[in-house]
């Protein structure tokens, strides 16, 4: 029997991804839009009587009027008129029930497009928790389709969705008379269905919001809270990247003994274990930020956040909306770039794009780790904070203001007359649901894997050969590396970098890193290992421990400064050619940031060898 | 009077949503998130650094606006009694 096609559509926040994780568990998909960068989710589950499904998490949308590409593509695929999508055999309509008077008119708009719809009435728990009563099978007469409640986040929530999927299957509703004022029929619905539709949660927002949104305190509660985000990174993540670092060492050393000595050997000490695990240890930490920034989103806080920043976004052009895809991309510039889709106005969403890859991407965290670990003290500041957390935050504050100014002089450059525009739902604050969190997060976790265990692992070997080949000739002094490809190249490269405070190695190690930052990491030491001889392939992995007998502290300011800017990561570069589709402000992107990355290095190398 | 213009915490009432030229896209959106005549209105709060945006309470659901987009709703304060 062919899958049942179901799109589950719905206004923003109305909790339809988690009831679409509540359904599917992790039997999901994530892709794009065949000709869009709109995100596609989609999941199986097989209904209690056998049924299998197929289903679709459409992007929110407020209306089939769309205004911006996300909300055309609900649009497209509700009509069935999307090319390369199957025209949904059902439509699940979700609406949030202690949100009907919003979230009412959009369920009647589905009406019109002769599809058969089953209307979620989500969150029935925290509607009758408010003393809300909801008269069923009145509302069902006067929507005109089938309402079964659900509850996102509770085990047994979608049951009675999942038992009306298996009866009868609903009929195509009679769409509406055109020009029908949906408000008015949504007002005369409430007031027939409802009554005390009064929510509790609005006393809880409007309790919080005093707090969140006060012009003095909103601002310090924002800031405690990304200082926290940035400390929790640096010191939580530390327990488990050791233990990580540990095991690996452990791995490195047991493989190095049952394996003879040869080429191969130092293929897999030297190039995958010590590569790849140098990468791996730092999964913690990009799932502590992921978390982080999950969790500020699933409860509702982050459009609050944009709300605040919205007059000093604007100081720079932009506007309160480009706050989440900036702060995605701190986590990775490629879902931020891909998250710009939900600015409506073209050049705000251009600058958003361009000034994304300044933010601070988890790619990065490796290697202000490893250098802020190496060369910066473990010391306390003011008796609570961390030098080396403070250093961290230094460093990402960089970023943001870079961007701010980036932005600030690409609109004096480009100006526009259009309006800018902000309007934005703040939605009910929510308690991060665990279950939608871990999903995210093994997402998060998976992805990052894979680089590893594909691009990474690729690379570091390839890496490895260069560095290993040709072999230096019999009775020839120094170390081999000097006499490899990879060497030859980092001496090529030198007299560019060596302004910069770079030697050699770290030449070597910037070209892998084009394909992703955090093989950098990898690079120094797939390249300081095989340059220290076979017997020291511990040292790979206590690359921190190495490094300032190695390096300068200019040297490692430096570098640090160059990757605030660093231009190189092929698949920002190819997102930005994606979402744009002009190879202009693919060169422009990549010109300004090496630009930026070679003048803020030169400066601090030069001022720190002054000090 | 202006929804940009009401004083935070009073309580009014959309009376009209104006269009800026046509079409008007905002104007559009904003009806379709309910802003209609009729409806109950109030800002909640305002943003630091000058008071822009503005965090909007219509029926359950809280919009940050910006005062240009506020501009196009027409407001009256409702009746301390309602």
């Amino acid at each position: 029997m062919t899958p049942l096609n179901i799109a589950l559509v719905g206004n923003p926040n109305c909790g339809k991804t988690a009831l679409f994780n509540l359904l599917t568990g992790s039997r999901q998909k994530v892709a794009n839009y065949a000709g869009a960068t709109v995100e596609r989710k989609e999941g199986w589950f097989t209904t209690p009587a056998g049924r299998s499904v197929r289903l679709l998490d459409l992007p929110g949308a407020y209306s089939l009027n769309a205004t911006s590409p996300d909300e055309a593509v609900t649009r497209d695929v509700c009509a069935g008129t999307y090319r390369g999508e199957a025209a949904p055999d059902l439509l699940v309509c979700v609406a949030d029930a202690t949100n009907l008077r919003l979230h009412l008119r959009f369920v009647l708009e589905m009406r019109s497009l002769g599809r058969p719809v089953v209307l979620a009435l989500n969150m029935i728990d925290a509607a009758q928790r408010s003393g809300m009563e909801i008269d069923l099978p009145r509302l069902q007469a006067e929507l005109g389709m089938p309402v079964v409640p659900t509850v996102g986040i509770k085990r047994n929530g979608a049951r009675d969705l999942l038992a009306r999927l298996d009866g009868v299957p609903p009929p195509v509703p009679t769409p509406l008379a055109p020009g029908t004022d949906l408000h008015a029929m949504v007002r005369q619905i409430l007031a027939d269905c409802v009554t005390h539709a009064t929510p509790l949660s609005d006393r809880m927002e409007e309790r919080l919001d005093r707090w969140v949104l006060h012009p003095v305190w909103g601002p310090v509660i924002l800031l405690v809270l990304l200082f926290l985000m940035f400390q929790a990174v640096f010191a939580w993540a530390q327990p488990l990247m050791d233990g990580i670092d540990a095991g690996m060492g452990l791995l490195g050393e047991q493989v190095g003994r049952i394996m003879p000595d040869g080429v191969l050997r130092s293929l897999i000490v030297d190039g995958v274990i010590a590569g790849a695990g140098s990468v791996v240890t730092f999964l913690p930490q990009i799932l502590i930020l992921f978390a982080w920034i999950l969790a500020l989103e699933e409860s509702g806080y982050l459009p609050r956040a944009a709300f605040l920043l919205d007059r000093l976004m604007s100081v720079a052009g932009l506007s309160g909306r480009s706050f989440i895809p900036l702060l995605s991309s701190f986590a990775c510039a490629v879902p931020g770039i891909m998250a710009t889709r939900t600015i409506q106005n073209p050049r705000d969403r251009l600058v958003t794009i361009l000034v994304a890859p300044l933010m601070t991407c988890s790619a990065r965290l490796p290697i202000y780790t490893l250098l802020i670990g190496a060369f910066i003290p473990h010391r306390n500041v003011a008796g609570f904070m961390n030098l080396q957390g403070l250093v961290l935050f230094g460093l990402y504050a960089l970023g943001i203001i870079s961007a701010l100014v980036v932005a600030r002089v690409m609109r004096w450059r480009n100006p526009d007359q259009r309006e800018a525009t902000l309007l934005m739902e703040l939605p009910a604050y929510r308690l991060p649901n665990p279950r939608d969190l871990a999903l995210g997060l093994w997402e998060r976790a998976r992805i990052f894997l894979m680089r590893v265990g594909t691009t990474i692992v690729s690379l570091t070997v390839l890496l490895w050969g260069l560095s290993s080949f040709p072999k230096p000739p019999a009775g020839a002094v120094g170390p081999a590396i000097d006499w490899s490809l990879a060497g030859r190249i980092g001496h090529i490269m030198l007299p560019v970098f060596a302004p910069l405070g770079f030697n050699w190695q770290i030449c070597v190690a910037l070209i892998p890193g084009l394909a992703a930052r955090e093989v950098a990491v990898g690079a120094l030491a797939t390249v300081y290992s095989l340059g220290s001889g076979t017997d020291t392939d511990q040292a790979a992995l206590q690359l921190g421990g190495m490094l300032p007998t190695h390096w300068s502290l200019p040297t490692a300011l430096s570098l640090l400064a160059w990757y605030v800017y660093a231009p190189q990561c092929v698949a920002t570069l190819a997102v930005i050619r994606r979402e744009t589709g002009s190879w202009r402000v693919v060169a422009l992107t990549a010109g300004y940031l090496f630009g930026l990355a070679y003048a803020a290095a030169f400066l601090t190398y030069h001022i720190a060898r002054m000090l | 009077m202006r929804l940009n213009d009401l004083p935070r915490g009073t309580d009014a009432v959309i009376d009209s949503v104006d269009d800026n030229g046509s079409p008007d896209p905002v104007a559009q959106r904003l009806r379709e998130l309910g802003f209609v005549p009729g409806e109950a209105v109030r800002i909640v709060a305002t943003a630091p650094l000058g008071g822009d945006p503005l965090a909007v309470r219509i029926g359950f659901t809280r919009f940050a606006l910006r005062r240009t987009e506020a501009q196009r709703v027409c407001v009256h304060v409702a009746k301390a009694a309602a």
